[in-house]
């Protein structure tokens, strides 16, 4: 087992975007597969809302955190549906409510009857989320959700999850894209070096100064707040 | 009850009478002599173990695609079959064949073992690649020293037979095999069946499935002792039958709606179809000695994983 990550002590509050920043090897999936339950920390512990997350049973964890994993695997063209259904299986039912929600939140309903396989990238990206939702999880958890998408998927997908964090989950993302984070996230963790580098509000934390230190590059920010783009110096 | 477990079972109740009265001999309940004896103490065993033994394998194919998330595996991948092969060869080797009941305990033995050692090996951690790999090297292990069995054996008689019985067949089987192997392989496709959810889940990767609370370490061990059962019991009544397991998924599949879970059941039914259906075609060819049904199977079967291959190259799976 690789060790990735030293000392991190976070505290992350639901109803907001934390997006969680760093250079390549900083540890940030493995910091977000330990949130998810995935890894059990060597020392430490996950604790959520005051219960330690090694001791809660797979099935209550799974319950309450949604994980969406970097690379999408869909192994069997089975019907969309089925898939998104996958994300009742913690709460052992299909009920058609939730999963008719997560359904009409990412305009799928025209999709649901087709086949997993024939989805485009953003299709694909949206039914994997939709699934998430569907579990109605107090946190959503994912790796890199916007990578593989275009500009206008992006967008798309990050307003799904700004409606999912107003509703009240905690969104946490792991973040390649500064700017998608400096823009929507309304918090920043940013890891270098197997531990917190930068903790705080986007201007903060992903400040040039902070950029330069962890990423070493000379950088510096442009536009306005909200729309802020990140440039060589 | 869903359309392909109807169809499956509609084509299987459709069968057994037709492969009751099928053989050398063509029955007729009415004027053949002897008709009810031939057929309560030859021919319905030997088709209900057929029924079995096809059962136990397609369901042991269908879990085995699902939970390695792969078209082209087989139960063999986990060298199960080869272990309980290992099992009767050593049997036969010394002779112990001439008990009835020795041979497909030593089979059963055989299974265990190779159970045994892949839980070793791969049983804590739960990893898919590993657990592969294992299941390979136990593979050839077994195969290794059945080899090593074969050209050290006592005499010509015995390499013959331990060589006649790789291929599989079920000539010569009756009521005793099949209490033998019925209970095991139910057991063992209830158990392939329980793990069906959990294959669904793992459609979306080993970290999703994890995360949606399936525990992939007691999920491996129902399909370690679900193969086990079903393949060893198969094995050990049967001997070697090849690529079952490999082509029943692959028949049942456009009739579901390719959710793991649904594969199953439907595989069993399709396998023991196709089992019984290829027992009675080698009864019925007319050659001097009875095609082996492990010899016919593979003769079925390999261009059928061709042919499989061209499909995969074309991307239509």
């Amino acid at each position: 087992m690789s060790r990735r990550l030293g000392d991190v002590s976070l505290e992350l509050q639901r109803g907001q975007i934390t997006a969680i920043c760093g250079p390549n090897g900083a540890g940030k999936s493995t910091l977000l597969e330990t949130l998810a339950g995935l890894i059990t920390p060597d020392a430490g512990r996950v604790l959520l809302c005051s219960e330690d997350l090694a001791r809660l049973h797979p099935r209550a964890r799974a319950r309450r955190l949604g994980y969406l994993p970097q690379t999408p695997e869909i192994a069997w063209d089975v019907p969309v549906r089925s898939l998104i259904e996958l994300g009742r299986m913690p709460h052992g039912d299909r009920d058609p409510v939730p999963v008719d929600a997560a359904i009409a939140a990412l305009d799928l309903g025209a999709f649901a009857e087709r086949r997993a396989l024939s989805l485009s990238g953003g299709e694909t990206a949206r039914v994997l989320l939709a699934r998430v939702l569907a579990g109605t999880p107090e946190w959503i958890l994912a790796d890199e959700p916007l990578a593989a998408l275009d500009l206008a998927h992006q967008f798309a997908l990050l307003r799904h999850l700004r409606h999912a964090a107003d509703a009240g989950a905690g969104v946490v993302l792991v973040l390649h894209d500064l700017a998608l984070a400096m823009n929507h996230a309304d918090r920043v963790v940013v890891l270098g070096g197997g531990s917190v580098a930068a903790d705080g509000a986007p201007a903060d934390a992903l400040a040039a100064e902070v950029i330069a230190r962890v990423w070493n590059v000379a950088v510096e920010w442009i536009g306005e707040p909200g729309r802020r783009a990140l440039v060589t110096r | 009850m869903t359309r392909a477990i109807a169809l499956f079972a509609l084509l299987l109740a459709l069968a057994l009478p037709l492969s009751l009265l099928a053989g050398r001999v063509w029955l007729d309940p009415a004027s053949t002599p002897n008709a009810t004896l031939i057929l309560a103490e030859l021919r319905l065993p030997r088709s209900l173990l057929a029924i079995i033994v096809g059962a136990g394998l397609g369901a042991a194919g269908a879990a085995m695609q699902g939970y390695l998330r792969n078209p082209l595996a087989d139960p063999g991948l986990f060298g199960i079959a080869p272990g309980a092969a290992l099992g009767a060869v050593v049997a036969l080797w010394f002779g112990y064949a001439a008990s009835p009941l020795l041979l497909p305990l030593f089979a059963l033995l055989g299974a265990g073992g190779a159970m045994a050692l892949l839980a070793a090996i791969a049983g804590r951690t739960g990893g898919i690649a590993l657990f592969t790999l294992a299941g390979l090297m136990v593979a050839s292990l077994a195969g290794a020293l059945t080899a090593l069995a074969i050209s050290l054996a006592p005499n010509a008689f015995a390499m013959s037979e331990i060589v006649m019985w790789l291929n599989g067949a079920l000539t010569d089987r009756g009521w005793r095999e099949v209490w033998l192997a019925a209970p095991l392989v139910a057991l063992g496709v209830a158990l392939l069946w329980r793990a069906g959810p959990a294959l669904d889940a793992l459609t979306l990767g080993e970290p999703v499935a994890r995360s949606l609370g399936i525990d992939t370490a007691r999920l491996l061990s129902l399909l370690v002792l679900g193969v086990g059962l079903t393949v060893g019991a198969s094995v050990a009544v049967a001997g070697i039958i090849g690529f079952v397991g490999l082509i029943v998924p692959h028949l049942v599949r456009p009739f579901t709606d390719r959710r793991p879970s649904r594969l199953i059941l439907p595989s069993a039914l399709a396998g023991a179809l196709l089992v019984l259906v290829a027992d009675s075609l080698v009864r019925v060819l007319p050659l001097v000695t009875e095609l082996r049904l492990g010899i016919a199977l593979s003769l079925l079967g390999a261009p059928f994983f061709l042919w499989l291959l061209l499909r995969l190259r074309r991307g239509l799976l």
